[in-house]
């Protein structure tokens, strides 16, 4: 579904990604994992249109070279962006508007924002209420239904366990296993290597802007570089 | 007493059209982080707008329809040509390509109609005063302060339902997020330069109203005060903008009216350090915006 080949993003003269391929199949969970300042969020920058990058970026055959961050999410990518980045003034009704204003006429809209409330409860509870006011595990499940309402084919989650409580990470773990099981395909970057390493189907350890380490979760977590750097062996 | 609910009409009607001009700013710099110092010549097009009408022999309602259209054109013009190829520029490269918008309009009226102001012949009801109970008011501070009212209800009910309205707000926040919710970013800046088009085109229907003239530099002061208004406000805050605005009205009418008259002559410097007083107090403006993330 993705297909990412020798893609360089430099921002000035870092070289923040160094000639990364990666690929995401229909329906599987790819983690893509690593230390801070990897690249990680760099790629997905680069793959929704938000930095400048070389290389070749594929999705579902059409390549994203030039295309606006508008148009890469309209062609059924959508983002759960680093630190949420809800919009604080907005009411979580206007958030979950606005995830799918372009995608879908105001009936139809209504029935998605409908389908997210009953998904996620809370949001039913403050869809009036300020964005900004909701801790941060409700702001995160803001973000995740916000993206949804796009109904993306593609999703791709930036840290999105980052700055959570232990019980609301397993939450948000739990939630990404489940939308892939409804079909959604996901490439999770992710920090937390062993909970990433539990739901996805393949992962890619990324240092200094390229895979160290890449194949099923099962190869990667055996690997030395994961053994010895994140799962403490 | 009569005086001084004469004089609060005057600072709430003067109030009323900083507030506008203020939120007009307010609302592109919000979103592109832009100052918009060419907002004074839109306000200039509908003046002389106005002023062509009548000439034309044109009733006066249609002549304010016209001059506020006019202003709205005008605003959307300047983005499409001149602030568009300057999109992602720093502060200062837009501010500079403002005053070169500024100046090259000055220069095509005073080249192309007149360097000398040209009078608008408003009909008599709208330059007469009335009575509201004992206190004689004029006619055009009571209809400034009804269509500042109007005016903010009407943008209000834009920004909160309509979804243009709520992706702007979304947009001053963090609009790099606005753009992945696949919404056109042309869209929403060509949007707000029309919102600030038309508050700029009812501001200058209501001081053409007051001064009863048009000239190619009318609209330099009242941008600068609305500048102010802004900074003072909160720059960035449209809820800031239109407290400064109004805030800055009252002080200078106030100040103008019940000085004493050996102070008067120092009446802007004295404004002006309130001004400082209030800045110095609330460095971010008495409401500063939400604000945020931009990538």
């Amino acid at each position: 579904m993705l297909d990412v080949t020798s893609l360089q993003v430099r921002y000035g003269a870092i070289e923040a990604v160094r000639g990364l391929d990666l690929s995401v199949g229909k329906g599987e969970i790819v983690a893509l994992l690593g230390a801070n300042g990897a690249g990680k969020s760099s790629t997905l920058a680069a793959i929704s249109g938000l930095a400048a990058w070389a290389g070749d970026i594929h999705f579902e055959t059409k390549s994203l070279k030039g295309q606006s961050p508008e148009a890469i999410t309209r062609s059924g990518i959508g983002l759960v962006p680093e630190g949420r980045r809800i919009f604080a003034g907005l009411t979580v009704s206007e958030n979950l508007l606005l995830g799918g204003a372009v995608h879908a006429p105001p009936v139809e809209l209504r029935r998605r924002a409908a389908r997210m409330q009953e998904r996620f409860p809370i949001l039913a509870e403050r869809r009036d209420q300020k964005a900004g006011l909701m801790s941060g595990g409700e702001q995160q499940m803001l973000a995740i239904a916000r993206a949804l309402m796009a109904e993306p084919k593609l999703l791709l989650m930036d840290e999105p366990s980052l700055g959570l409580a232990p019980q609301v990470v397993e939450g948000v773990f739990d939630l990404i296993a489940s939308l892939r099981d409804e079909g959604i395909t996901i490439l999770l970057v992710e920090q937390n290597v062993p909970m990433s390493l539990d739901i996805a189907d393949h992962a890619l350890v990324l240092a200094q802007g390229r895979a160290s380490v890449r194949g099923t979760t099962y190869e990667v977590a055996k690997s030395d570089a994961v053994q010895g750097a994140y799962l403490g062996h | 007493m009569d005086v001084f609910i004469q004089q609060t009409i005057n600072a709430l009607s003067l109030g009323g059209i900083y507030a506008l001009l203020a939120l007009g700013l307010a609302v592109v710099f919000s979103i592109v982080r832009l100052i918009n110092f060419a907002h004074g010549e839109v306000m200039t097009v509908t003046g002389y707008g106005i002023w062509f009408i009548l000439l034309s022999g044109f009733p006066v309602g249609l002549a304010i329809a016209f001059g506020v259209l006019a202003a709205i054109a005008a605003s959307m013009t300047m983005e499409r040509v001149a602030f568009r190829q300057m999109r992602g520029a720093d502060v200062t490269t837009l501010l500079i390509t403002s005053f070169a918008v500024s100046q090259i309009i000055q220069v095509l009226f005073q080249t192309g109609i007149s360097a000398r102001p040209v009078a608008v012949i408003l009909p008599d009801w709208l330059t007469d005063s009335i009575m509201i109970g004992p206190v004689r008011v004029g006619m055009v501070s009571v209809l400034s302060i009804a269509v500042v009212i109007v005016s903010l209800v009407v943008l209000r009910l834009v920004l909160t339902r309509s979804v243009t309205g709520i992706a702007m707000r979304a947009a001053a926040e963090d609009f790099a997020v606005v753009r992945l919710m696949g919404i056109s970013a042309n869209r929403i800046i060509a949007t707000a330069f029309a919102i600030s088009g038309a508050l700029a085109g009812i501001a200058a229907v209501l001081w053409v109203a007051t001064r009863g003239s048009v000239d190619p530099l009318m609209g330099a002061i009242p941008v600068l005060k609305a500048f102010i208004a802004t900074v003072v406000g909160g720059l960035g805050s449209l809820g800031g903008a239109v407290v400064g605005g109004f805030v800055l009205g009252i002080v200078e009418v106030y100040l103008q009216a019940f000085l004493p008259e050996s102070i008067l002559p120092y009446r802007d410097a004295i404004a002006l350090s309130i001004i400082v007083g209030i800045l110095v107090l609330r460095p971010d403006g008495l409401l500063p915006g939400v604000s945020t993330n931009r990538s």
